[in-house]
């Protein structure tokens, strides 16, 4: 496995890192439901601008995340031909009706309508993608499970986020390792062994991994329940902090946001906007 | 709800932690452009040993973090495998894998795994995907029979042979007996 394009925290000084971790989360949760509930052009657009906006101020550069956008460029672009190859004739049906553009061949011509659904489409994936990667590249990782804690996750839940945020690099160092161990011995994963070798031989790879993760289990779990973890019904947290005045702005923006959503979206009775009819 | 054990809680971090890792290994398949899933093995392994609601908080945080980190989230497929490691979870309840596996063991967990994959890739995740996302229905149910074929060959090879080799590990009763 080169090394894989995993997106992390950076550390930088932006009105979006001092936002605490609450308010950021509950931010991201409710941004990608007013993003699942419409399929309206105007709000789309105007989310999409926002993220954009919330992006420049955050001072993550493009530069930080370039291949984390890369793979979701590729997502997208396959994803559309996806949807154009198994239905060509879906936004016509959606938006009631027809201009046709150009012919291909056969049931493959393009649409105006096609056009404008694969539009609407994109867009509603591409309102989400900086607010997600903010969201992981300004939270500082000690901080989340303090902040799902705030919002009612019960702090069980809350700390098993936290433990696997903290086992991730162990957990792939440990399997870089073995794998290389094991190619060592000659086991092979890539394209050059027949599938069903291929699949035998990440057994024995996994076997190893999954055994010390049990011990490891094992041994957390022990450590913890040594210090009394579960006893209480609740639990503080260090790195918790206070909700400030722009806290409360963003968390009342983006309730807004939510609403305008709400009531745009459904106020003609369609999740669609329709330019055509 | 039940309250979660210290061993569920740590159990669920772990499996999220090797989800996530497993997720973004790629070990190429026969189909161009697409790798082999294997963390929805360890998935319904760890969901036979620790229970459904590990199961399902296992593939609900593993997965939103490999999608975070990688293009945004996408929910429906992120509810389809927190589904799929909890009806993995109810189906394996009574079978003791601490106890040692046999035949009988390896057909339920694989006729349970089956399932699961059937439901989660070809129900949950495109009838989501329909609301959410509205798309073609005709795409959605290709790319859903897909993933279930594919996924449910990949577990069943790879997800029975990491139980067989657990239960090697793990001392059986009443494996001493008294010398004379």
């Amino acid at each position: 496995m080169a090394k894989a394009a995993i997106l992390s925290y950076i550390k930088r000084k932006s009105l979006v890192h001092e936002l605490t971790g609450t308010t950021k989360l509950i931010f991201f949760i409710i941004w990608s439901v007013a993003s699942m509930v419409t399929y309206d052009t105007r709000i789309l657009v105007g989310m999409l601008l926002i993220s954009v906006l919330v992006f420049k101020v955050s001072k993550i550069r493009v530069r930080d995340i370039s291949v984390v956008l890369g793979l979701a460029a590729v997502f997208l672009v396959l994803n559309n031909l996806f949807v154009y190859l198994f239905a060509p004739e879906y936004g016509v049906e959606i938006y009631e009706s027809r201009n046709v553009l150009l012919t291909i061949a056969g049931p493959y011509t393009i649409t105006a309508q096609q056009l404008f659904y694969h539009l609407n489409m994109t867009m509603k994936v591409i309102c989400v993608v900086p607010v997600a990667l903010l969201f992981i590249a300004c939270t500082d990782p000690s901080e989340f499970a303090a902040s799902l804690a705030r919002i009612g996750v019960s702090y069980r839940a809350g700390y098993a986020v936290s433990l696997a945020l903290r086992y991730i690099p162990d957990v792939q160092r440990e399997y870089q390792n073995i794998s290389q161990a094991q190619q060592a011995r000659g086991i092979d994963l890539s394209s050059k062994d027949k599938f069903f070798t291929r699949l035998k031989n990440s057994v024995a790879i996994l076997l190893p991994l999954v055994m010390s993760s049990l011990n490891r289990i094992e041994t957390v779990s022990n450590a913890m329940e040594l210090r009394g973890f579960g006893k209480e019904k609740k639990r503080t947290w260090y790195v918790q902090r206070r909700l400030q005045r722009n806290d409360w702005l963003v968390i009342g923006f983006v309730v807004l946001i939510l609403v305008v959503d709400l009531v745009v979206t459904f106020w003609d009775g369609s999740r669609f906007f329709n330019p055509f009819v | 709800m039940k309250k979660l054990s210290v061993k569920s809680v740590v159990a669920i971090g772990i499996g999220a932690a090797l989800f996530f890792v497993l997720g973004k290994v790629a070990i190429p398949s026969p189909v161009p452009n697409t790798n082999i899933s294997l963390q929805y093995s360890v998935a319904a392994v760890f969901a036979a040993l620790f229970g459904p609601i590990a199961g399902l908080l296992i593939g609900f945080i593993g997965h939103t973090l490999i999608d975070a980190t990688s293009y945004g989230p996408w929910w429906s497929w992120i509810i389809a495998s927190a589904f799929f490691g909890l009806v993995v979870g109810f189906a394996t309840m009574k079978m003791h894998v601490e106890e040692g596996v046999g035949k009988k063991e390896i057909i339920f967990f694989n006729v349970a795994q089956a399932i699961a994959h059937l439901l989660a890739w070809g129900l949950v995740a495109p009838v989501l995907d329909i609301l959410i996302y509205a798309e073609p229905i005709e795409k959605l149910f290709a790319q859903g029979l897909m993933a279930s074929v594919s996924n449910i060959i990949t577990t069943g090879v790879v997800g029975t042979l990491l139980l067989l080799g657990y239960a090697k590990t793990v001392v059986k009763k009443g494996s001493l007996t008294k010398e004379d």
